[in-house]
C-alpha cells in the first residue's frame, strides 16, 4: 500500500508536468507573417500576430516574449463561447510539435503588448523576440499596419 | 528527504492540480450559463453619450440600418478586429454606406469616457459612432440588447482587469428592429452579401 500511495501521485505529477518538459530545437523555428495594428497612444495595449513554424523533429515550447516596445509583452488567448461571448486570458507556455505551425492571429492567440514605451505608428516596425524553453530565442521584425488592418497584407 | 515527506508533497501537488481542474470546469459552465440569453425579436433602445459628448438614442438613427457592436477601447484583439471588418463593410457598400450607421457601444464605462472613444473609433475612418454612459445606462442597454458582459479580474491586464463580452455584430433595420447577427470572425465580404440582401 505504501508503495502504491507513493507511485500514484508520482505518476500523476509526471503526467501533468510532461508538456513542460524542455526539448531542444528552437534553432528550427521559423517566424512568418508577422504584423501588428497601429495603437492608440501608449495608454492602451497593442497586439501583434505571427505564425511560428517548427521545422525540426522535436517539439519546442514558446515560453515568453521580449521587445523594447513594451514593458510587458505576453501571449494572450481570446476565446469565444458558443454564445458569442469573448474574453481574453494569458495563454501560458505554448508547445509546438515537430513539423507543426502555431498561428497567432486575430481572435485567437496574440502577442499582447502592455506598457507601450512609444505609440505604435503605421509604417514603423519593431523587433519582437520569442524565447523558448531550450534557452534559444528568435527575433523577428514586426511591421505596424493601419489600425483597421485585417491581416499581414493590410 | 524521507519518503513520507515526499509522498505528502506529491499528494499536495496532485490536490492542487485536481482543484485547479475542477475550478476551471466550474468556471466554464458558469460562464456558458451566463451567456445563454439568445437574442430574440426586439427593438434597439438606448440613451447614451456619443464620442463627441452628444446624447444619442435610437431615434437619431431612424430610417437607417444600424450595425451594432459591443466592446471596449482597451481590447487589443477582438474589438479592433471586428471594427476593421465593419470598416471594410462600410467601404465595400460604396454609395449605400449612407444608409448604414455603425455603432460601437462600450461595456467598460469605467474607462471608456467619450474622450477615450473619441480617440478610438474615428481612427477606423468608417463613420463609426462610439457610445458610452454611466454604469447604470450601460447595464440597461445590455439588458435591452440581450447581451452579456462581465468584468474579469486579471492581474496582468492593464488596470488589473479585462472584460468578457458578447462579440456578435448586430443588424437593426430602419425601424430599429433586430434583424440578424453575425458571429465574431465573420469576414466583411460575407456580411456585405447578407446585408445587401436585407437592404433590398
Amino acid at each position: 500500500m505504501k508503495r502504491v500511495t507513493l507511485v500514484m501521485p508520482l505518476a500523476l505529477v509526471t503526467v501533468l508536468a510532461a508538456p513542460v518538459a524542455a526539448l531542444a530545437g528552437s534553432e528550427d523555428v521559423e517566424i512568418e507573417n508577422a504584423w501588428a495594428r497601429a495603437s492608440i497612444s501608449t495608454s492602451r495595449p497593442g497586439a501583434a500576430y505571427l505564425t511560428v513554424r517548427n521545422t525540426g523533429d522535436v517539439a519546442v515550447t514558446l515560453t515568453g516574449l521580449a521587445t523594447p516596445l513594451a514593458m510587458m509583452p505576453e501571449i494572450h488567448e481570446t476565446t469565444v463561447t458558443a454564445e458569442g461571448i469573448s474574453s481574453m486570458a494569458p495563454a501560458g507556455e505554448i508547445t509546438i510539435q515537430a513539423g507543426e505551425t502555431v498561428a497567432l492571429e486575430p481572435g485567437g492567440l496574440h502577442a499582447m503588448l502592455m506598457g507601450l514605451q512609444s505609440p505604435m505608428t503605421e509604417g514603423d516596425s519593431f523587433p519582437l523576440t520569442l524565447t523558448f524553453s531550450d534557452g534559444g530565442d528568435v527575433t523577428v521584425d514586426v511591421p505596424i499596419l493601419g489600425i483597421a488592418a485585417r491581416g499581414p497584407e493590410g | 528527504m524521507n519518503l513520507a515527506l515526499l509522498r505528502k508533497i506529491l499528494w499536495v501537488l496532485v490536490g492542487v492540480a485536481a482543484l485547479s481542474f475542477a475550478m476551471l470546469l466550474l468556471w466554464d459552465s458558469y460562464r456558458s450559463e451566463q451567456g445563454s440569453d439568445e437574442p430574440q425579436v426586439f427593438r434597439a433602445a438606448f440613451e447614451l453619450t456619443d464620442h463627441q459628448g452628444i446624447v444619442r438614442t435610437q431615434a437619431d438613427f431612424a430610417g437607417r440600418w444600424m450595425l451594432v457592436f459591443f466592446g471596449f477601447a482597451n481590447c487589443p484583439d477582438v474589438c479592433p478586429t471586428t471594427l476593421s471588418e465593419v470598416a471594410a463593410v462600410m467601404d465595400l457598400l460604396g454609395n449605400d454606406a449612407e444608409q448604414v450607421q455603425p455603432l460601437f457601444i462600450s461595456i467598460d464605462p469605467e474607462r471608456d469616457t467619450p474622450e477615450v472613444l473619441a480617440d478610438f473609433v474615428p481612427r477606423f475612418d468608417a463613420g463609426i459612432i462610439g457610445l458610452t454612459g454611466t454604469p447604470a445606462q450601460i447595464a440597461l442597454t445590455s439588458d435591452t440588447f440581450h447581451i452579456f458582459f462581465e468584468r474579469i479580474e486579471e492581474a496582468s491586464a492593464p488596470d488589473g482587469y479585462t472584460m468578457g463580452h458578447s462579440s456578435q455584430l448586430f443588424l437593426f433595420n430602419p425601424d430599429a428592429g433586430y434583424t440578424t447577427s453575425w458571429q465574431y470572425g465573420t469576414p466583411a465580404e460575407e456580411i456585405l452579401v447578407e446585408l445587401r440582401e436585407y437592404m433590398e
